[in-house]
């Protein structure tokens, strides 16, 4: 059943000499959406973004250890980075639709990837409609994706990420720039997608975290305190670090 | 009392800024308008069609001819041979720049193409006749260098600075996030600068093409000095041409003043700034409709 999609085994991240993640051992189970808490600055982001090498573009980025995506070493030397990517997408916090129409943000990310021309079409209507966008959007797709809301926008991101059917979707923060109604949309549409993908968020709001989890980790400068159902975290955390967090009593 | 002084300092700069932009507004129809003027004396001598379409400049002659044409070409030709050399190699020297080149190497680069842009126009016409218009003439096994292709070359060089400068300023522009938008789909480093980074930066690439465009338009010494000054229509890069500043330059000193001739250098200064003018407008249009696919 919890069949294990994307791991990380020792790993150690640094930016120069300053270490920012130390000696970090996770296990994200297949079709399960797990948050990563703590507070800012503690190291979610950049774990998140150790999964997809996005540190691959900082010159002083370091990183020992290995995270692997079933069975394959990610940081492996052999391994495509193109490749990885179309298996692991990413959308960020802030929504970034690229400077193209609606269609296009979407077509983009298929003919990276030799998409055939004639599948083209279907697919993007498709992760639209997956992504709740089709009918808002279905009439106007040569419209610039700036046009669109905020929220409009982060589902058009989604729907980028989604139309490439990767396995993994890490977010990060992808409500924190929404008004509720959004957010609201973006979650339901996050329970809606782990039956097809394994899901790792990073998300700075405890009800957010409790409503849409199935797991839940903890980090506190660069460490995982605590890993464990959604459950155990928030009702017995088992360190009062943990607790203490969770209970709102810093962060 | 307080908010009343406010008050009154932003309509005293909202005037200063107001007179600031219409100063250059009057400067810019001011100029025109003298131009317009002293053409107009021109064209009540020689008819608009023997201007347009005549195939002579040939202002000293018995028969005064005051065909624009072979002028007109040469600005056409030099320019033209100058922005399909300048506009790529810009735009490639920017990208590596923003995109590729080491810090390192960008710290000695930079202020090397900035150099470039101080160099006098005098001392390019020089490079020119010495350098590039006898290499021009073994390659092609001709004569004499000093033709359209030379002036081409040097223009090239004299545009290349703000080109490039412009064009790093708008590739550097483009939010971080769109790159890593596209590189998060899986591009690769060419498909994002090439789909996603250059076409993000185009409007500012456009100006940095009109800029560039209006130095070679606008530059007089240089293809005075490194053209050949034959103000006959060429055939070809490899014929010697005479531009309309050119033109201009050589025969305002000598002409006497209110001839025909002399109206006559104010008419195809006209329309060089007319072309300046429409080519700054088109690159304008376009720029203003792919802004709207920005934030
Ligand atoms: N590119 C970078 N270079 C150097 N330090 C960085 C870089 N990115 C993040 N950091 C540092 O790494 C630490 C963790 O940052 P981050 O992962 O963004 O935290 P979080 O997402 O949990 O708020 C912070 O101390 C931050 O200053
Ligand atoms: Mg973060």
């Amino acid at each position: 059943m919890n069949e294990i999609k994307l791991s990380a085994h020792n790993f150690n991240m640094y930016f120069g000499k300053k270490q920012i993640l130390k000696n970090i051992n996770i296990d994200f189970p297949k079709n399960q959406v797990t948050s990563l808490i703590g507070p800012s600055g503690c190291g979610k982001s950049t774990l998140l973004r150790s999964f997809n090498r996005m540190h691959d573009l900082s010159p002083d980025a370091r990183i020992e250890g290995d995270i692997k995506l079933d069975t394959l070493n990610i940081y492996d030397k052999k391994t495509s980075v193109t490749e990885l990517r179309k298996r692991i997408g990413m959308v960020f916090q802030k929504p970034n639709p690229l400077p193209k129409s609606i269609y296009e943000n979407l077509s983009y990310a298929l003919n990276i990837h030799s998409f055939s021309k004639t599948e083209i079409p279907g697919l993007i209507e498709k992760a639209l409609k997956e992504s709740y966008l089709w009918e808002e959007v279905k009439d106007e797709l040569k419209k610039p994706a700036v046009k669109l809301s905020g929220g409009q926008q982060q589902r058009l991101c989604i729907a980028r990420t989604v139309v490439l059917r990767p396995e993994v979707i890490l977010m990060d923060e992808p409500c924190s720039a929404l008004d509720p109604i959004s957010t609201n949309k973006i979650e339901a549409l996050i329970m809606s997608l782990k039956k097809d993908y394994t899901i790792v968020i990073v998300t700075h709001n405890m009800q957010q975290a409790q409503r849409i989890s199935d797991k839940v980790a903890f980090m506190y400068l660069g460490e995982l305190v605590e890993f464990d159902t959604c459950e155990n975290v928030f009702k017995k955390p088992q360190k009062e670090l943990t607790k203490n967090y969770v209970n709102g009593h810093f962060g | 009392m307080n908010i009343k002084k406010r008050e009154s300092t932003d309509w005293l700069l909202k005037q200063v800024f107001k007179a600031a932009g219409l100063v250059t507004i009057g400067l810019l129809a001011g100029i025109f308008l003298m131009l317009l003027y002293n053409s107009i004396a021109f064209f009540a001598d020689v008819k608009p069609v023997d201007f347009f379409t005549g195939s002579q400049w040939d202002p000293e002659s018995s028969t005064s001819k005051y065909g624009i044409a072979p002028l007109l070409v040469s600005t056409g030709l030099v320019t033209l041979g100058a922005m399909v050399i300048a506009i790529p190699l810009g735009i490639f020297t920017a990208a590596f720049l923003s995109e590729l080149a080491h810090p390192k190497l960008k710290t000695i680069l930079k202020p090397v193409i900035e150099m470039l842009a101080a160099i006098p126009s005098v001392a390019i016409g020089f490079l020119g006749i010495v350098l590039v218009g006898p290499g021009i003439a073994k390659i092609f096994g001709i004569q004499n260098g000093l033709n359209a292709l030379n002036g081409s070359v040097l223009l090239a060089v004299m545009a290349l600075p703000t080109v490039i400068t412009i064009s790093e300023d708008a590739i550097n522009a483009v939010p971080h996030s769109h790159r890593e938008a596209s590189l998060a789909l899986g591009a690769n480093k060419w498909e994002t600068l090439f789909k996603v980074t250059l076409p993000a930066s185009l409007p500012g690439l456009i100006a940095a093409v009109m800029l560039g465009l209006g130095r070679a338009l606008g530059e007089t010494m240089t293809v005075l000095m490194a053209t050949g000054n034959a103000a006959v229509l060429p055939k070809g890069f490899l014929d010697a041409v005479r531009t309309i500043t050119a033109t201009i330059a050589i025969e305002m000193g000598e002409v006497p003043y209110q001839t025909t001739h002399y109206f006559a250098l104010f008419a195809i200064a006209v329309v060089l700034f007319l072309i300046t003018l429409a080519i700054n407008l088109l690159g304008e249009y376009f720029a203003n409709r792919l802004r709207k696919f920005h934030a």
